[in-house]
């Protein structure tokens, strides 16, 4: 550990803010969180499927608002060097087309599947004998296995 | 000190100092981080496109919906993981505080948040602990899935397999950074920062149990409320 004092010269990124920004921090992100629950629940109630697709949007924008909060000031990250923060960010971007081709991918695998192959396709309409599907109260001759 | 007086013109990469004006571990810390995210998110894409592959899902609130001490059929969805996502963020709080504590040199301040963060760290796991049995229980399992599709259709075991894959793996993180930040506590109440003339160690320690909490958002996100 000598050498790193010689090569840094202020090893220590403290934010300006101190402790009060580390508390606003921590607000904003129970208040972030609290409002995805909100979401949540409220999504129990939809059955539509834009009205689900826009709540599950809205939840992973706050996530990353959260995720930013989280990098930026408890990570100190914004306290860095930009060439730093680059080396670290850009990599990152590789998940974003990750992400983009793979749910692609997965999307299309269902569709074709469900188009070409009839036997998977007859598959996935058979109801479930589970017990919860008891519970449920899901009519019997749903449970046969026949072709809605 | 020197950092508040470079200017625009001094040249980072002349050699002498860091240019990225961290220490080596601190940055070496941050790599591993950026790798260690790809791996979570590896995971979490893998989860994503079988689930955009699959005709029907288990719905969340049908299989997270108790809490320890509830009815067989008590019906209470994001209660229990909201309690779990509240201690994690509480306990990375009480984390930047002992980095905090740590620039002032304060080793008594150090140690206590340490202590807060460890018992944070203790209690996410407990509630972990708690859930999995909970679950296997029920008789979900790697390979076992007990619970049918939002539609009431049967499922595959592929829900299961992804929760306890990824959660376990989390898990396994947050129980590493439990180990770590016991060896940083030790290591406080021994001097050796003290001694060291500065208590560095912590902010990467804190670097790796900030990034559990980071990676509890996603999984959060992704397994309980999409």
């Amino acid at each position: 550990m000598e050498h790193s004092t010689a090569y840094v010269a202020d090893p220590v990124h403290d934010s300006a803010g101190g402790t009060k920004e580390i508390w606003r921090t921590f607000w904003i992100l129970l208040g972030l969180t609290i409002v995805e629950l909100v979401l949540g629940y409220i999504m129990i109630g939809v059955e539509s499927h834009g009205g689900r697709l826009a709540l599950k949007g809205a939840i992973i924008i706050l996530m990353l608002a959260k995720a930013f909060y989280i990098v930026a000031y408890f990570m100190h990250l914004k306290g860095e060097i930009r060439n730093l923060v680059m080396t670290i960010l850009v990599p990152l971007a590789l998940l974003i087309w990750a992400i983009i081709s793979f749910l692609y991918e997965g999307n299309s695998y269902r569709n074709n599947r469900n188009t070409y192959d009839a036997y998977h396709r007859e598959r996935s309409h058979i109801m479930s004998t589970d017990k919860k599907a008891d519970e449920k109260g899901l009519p019997e001759k749903k449970r046969t296995g026949a072709m809605e | 000190m020197e950092t508040t007086t470079v200017g625009v013109d001094t040249k980072w990469w002349n050699g002498g100092k860091s240019p990225f004006n961290v220490e080596y571990g601190k940055l070496m810390m941050w790599y591993f981080l950026m790798s260690d995210s790809f791996t979570f998110g590896a995971f979490l894409i893998a989860y994503g496109t079988v689930r955009f592959s699959s005709n029907g899902w288990p719905n969340p609130n049908e299989v997270f919906k108790s809490y320890p001490g509830s009815g067989e059929f008590t019906n209470a969805p994001l209660v229990f993981v909201s309690i779990m996502t509240f201690i994690l963020i509480m306990s990375s709080v009480t984390m930047v505080l002992a980095v905090h504590a740590g620039h002032e040199r304060n080793k008594k301040q150090v140690a206590t948040y340490l202590a807060w963060t460890i018992l944070g760290g203790f209690a996410f796991l407990g509630c972990q602990a708690w859930e999995w049995t909970h679950l296997h229980h029920e008789g979900a399992w790697w390979g076992s899935n007990p619970f049918p599709n939002s539609d009431g259709t049967a499922s595959t075991t592929n829900f299961t397999n992804f929760f306890f894959t990824i959660t376990g793996f989390h898990g396994f993180h947050v129980f590493s950074g439990v180990i770590i930040n016991i060896v940083m506590l030790i290591m406080t109440l021994l001097g050796t920062f003290e001694k060291k003339g500065h208590y560095l160690m912590i902010e990467k320690a804190g670097l790796y149990w900030h990034f559990v909490d980071l990676v509890w958002v996603f999984v959060f996100t992704c397994f309980y409320l999409l």
